[in-house]
């Protein structure tokens, strides 16, 4: 059984639509991928998954119909959101917003356990635990978000612009290390990215998407062969 | 030299008073961006329940805890049941619903309990220890309780996870829904806990000011202007700022003839006008230092 599952899902701003009836699904343990322009409806299909907008449609999480309830008892479930623009708590410090992602969790030892193993993943959020995580840089919040994602040993991952203002070897050191927790802790990944080459790089299945529809789905590999893909996304 | 002390001692009692109004105000402000104009009536409202449960043969400091309690589940109710509704329906809305709150407390008050003029026991003993003579046994306990309660609020927010959940709604309300935190029972809490610390701020004053429905309306204002001082963005500043007022409103009293204590209330709006004016942050107001 597939982990997720959306089908006709529909999403609205106000009165303007921007999902128009998204079915997916995405496996257990894999890493899939939403390509697609500005405004094609990416960073929605996200916030759609977690509630944060109005929609209409089936989500089933692990089984469960999570669609239409509240955010907050939606991630309880097991979804982390890394959301667009990185969501620090400006005026707290780094650790303190890494233990604000084990809020829901009730396993002390094992939120100490993740805790140092987020810090073994990014040493610079050791380095900066006591400062005010306003003051880290674009960089380290980056880090800081997916650490707190982490935190909440999450069975799905929902990566929105991972790369969004890192410099290019911070975003290929990001990537490695999102490769490498998706293959240890086996959390499945939902990734939207505008560096279409470096995130089917990590994927196993990616989707294309244009204005609110899906109009190709398969394989990372089929996908990136797809010379329209390539002429569109990869640029070459 | 011993006037002075007095006087700043005596405004030092005064000044915990205003600084735990602040501090309530502070922290529903933090949270919604929005003053409780009614956070006075509800303190009063609470002592008039305090005072209640004094004549049923209650002891002090269990009626001390009972109302701070009763205060606490009232807050929570206001926030779920009045405030919720209106909430995010624009500042006109909200502001209109918190005047009508503190209409409605004033005149339930003076329904329940009638408009006379109440005594109100103070429960510290007739003498000061250690000898201490420029000090009243009454301003030295509030001051102490004050003190007790600002450090258990501040523990509070530093240690406890719930804390930090409160501070992180309030910061960022859309992140903490994505960690799981519940974002509106965070704001009902804070209500409960602002008015929790007003009822405090009323059973303190209510002895010196005796008890009545419009007791609160100068605290208030003096609350509102330490909160402006101090930065109403930063509860420690305000608590800071709580303090400062009550000091200068009574040293400015006692040596500047022409104001007096008739004319004393005005010393508060004057602070108001000059903080916005001058420094609308504050003294202490955060900086939030952001790099992108």
């Amino acid at each position: 059984m597939a982990l997720l599952e959306v089908s006709k899902l529909e999403a609205f701003y106000g009165q303007t639509q921007v999902l128009r009836g998204l079915s997916f699904k995405l496996e257990e343990g894999s890493v899939t991928t939403i390509l697609g322009a500005n405004g094609a409806g990416k960073t929605t299909t996200l916030r759609a998954i977690c509630g944060m907008v109005r929609t209409s449609g089936d989500v089933l999480f692990g089984g469960r119909a999570v669609g239409g309830k509240a955010t907050e008892t939606i991630v309880r479930h097991g979804i982390a959101h890394v959301p667009e623009g990185r969501g620090t708590f400006v005026r707290l410090s780094a650790e303190q917003n890494l233990r604000l992602g084990a809020y829901a969790r009730r396993d002390a030892a094992g939120v100490e356990e993740d805790l140092e193993r987020v810090y073994g993943y990014f040493p610079r959020l050791k380095e900066r635990k006591g400062q005010q995580a306003g003051t880290l840089s674009g960089g380290e919040q980056q880090m800081l978000a997916v650490g707190r994602a982490l935190m909440m040993r999450p069975r799905l991952m929902l990566l929105d612009e991972p790369s969004f203002g890192l410099a290019p070897l911070l975003t290929e050191e990001l990537f490695h290390i999102l490769g490498t927790i998706s293959r240890e802790r086996q959390v499945s990944m939902l990734v939207v990215e505008q560096n279409a080459s470096l995130a089917l790089g990590i994927a196993d299945h990616a989707y294309l998407l244009e204005t609110g529809r899906i109009v190709m789905s398969g394989s990372a590999e089929q996908i990136g062969k797809d010379e329209s893909v390539r002429k569109a996304y990869l640029g070459y | 030299m011993d006037l002075f002390l007095q006087q700043t001692f005596a405004g030092l009692a005064f000044g915990g008073i205003y600084a735990l109004v602040a501090l309530a105000v502070v922290m529903i402000y933090q949270a919604t961006d929005h003053l409780n104009f009614a956070q006075g009536e509800m303190a009063m409202f609470s002592t008039y329940i305090a005072y209640t449960l004094l004549h049923h043969g209650i002891p002090y400091w269990w009626v001390f805890l009972l109302a701070m309690a009763i205060s606490f589940v009232g807050g929570v109710l206001v926030e779920r049941i009045v405030v919720r509704p209106v909430e995010g329906t624009g500042v006109l809305n909200e502001v209109i619903v918190f005047i009508g709150l503190l209409v409605i407390f004033n005149s339930m008050a003076g329904w329940i309990w009638d408009y006379t003029i109440k005594p109100f026991p103070s429960p510290f003993p007739k003498h000061v220890p250690f000898g201490i003579t420029f000090i009243g046994p009454h301003d030295f306990g509030v001051i102490g309780v004050t003190l007790v309660v600002l450090a258990a609020v501040f523990l509070f927010f530093r240690f406890t996870p719930v804390g930090l959940a409160m501070r992180a709604a309030a910061q960022n309300p859309a992140s903490a829904r994505l960690v799981g935190i519940r974002v509106g029972w965070m704001l009902a809490l804070g209500w409960g806990l602002a008015a929790a610390i007003g009822a405090v701020a009323g059973m303190m004053v209510a002895p010196i000011v005796f008890l009545e429905p419009n007791m609160m309306g100068g605290i208030l204002l003096y609350g509102f202007a330490g909160a402006l001082l101090g930065g109403i963005s930063n509860p420690v500043g305000a608590v800071i700022g709580g303090f400062i007022v009550g000091v200068l409103e009574n040293l400015v009293g006692t040596y500047v003839p022409f104001i007096g204590s008739e004319l004393k209330l005005s010393v508060a709006l004057v602070l108001i006008v000059a903080v916005l004016v001058f420094r609308p942050s504050g003294l202490f107001g955060y900086v939030v230092v952001k790099r992108v």
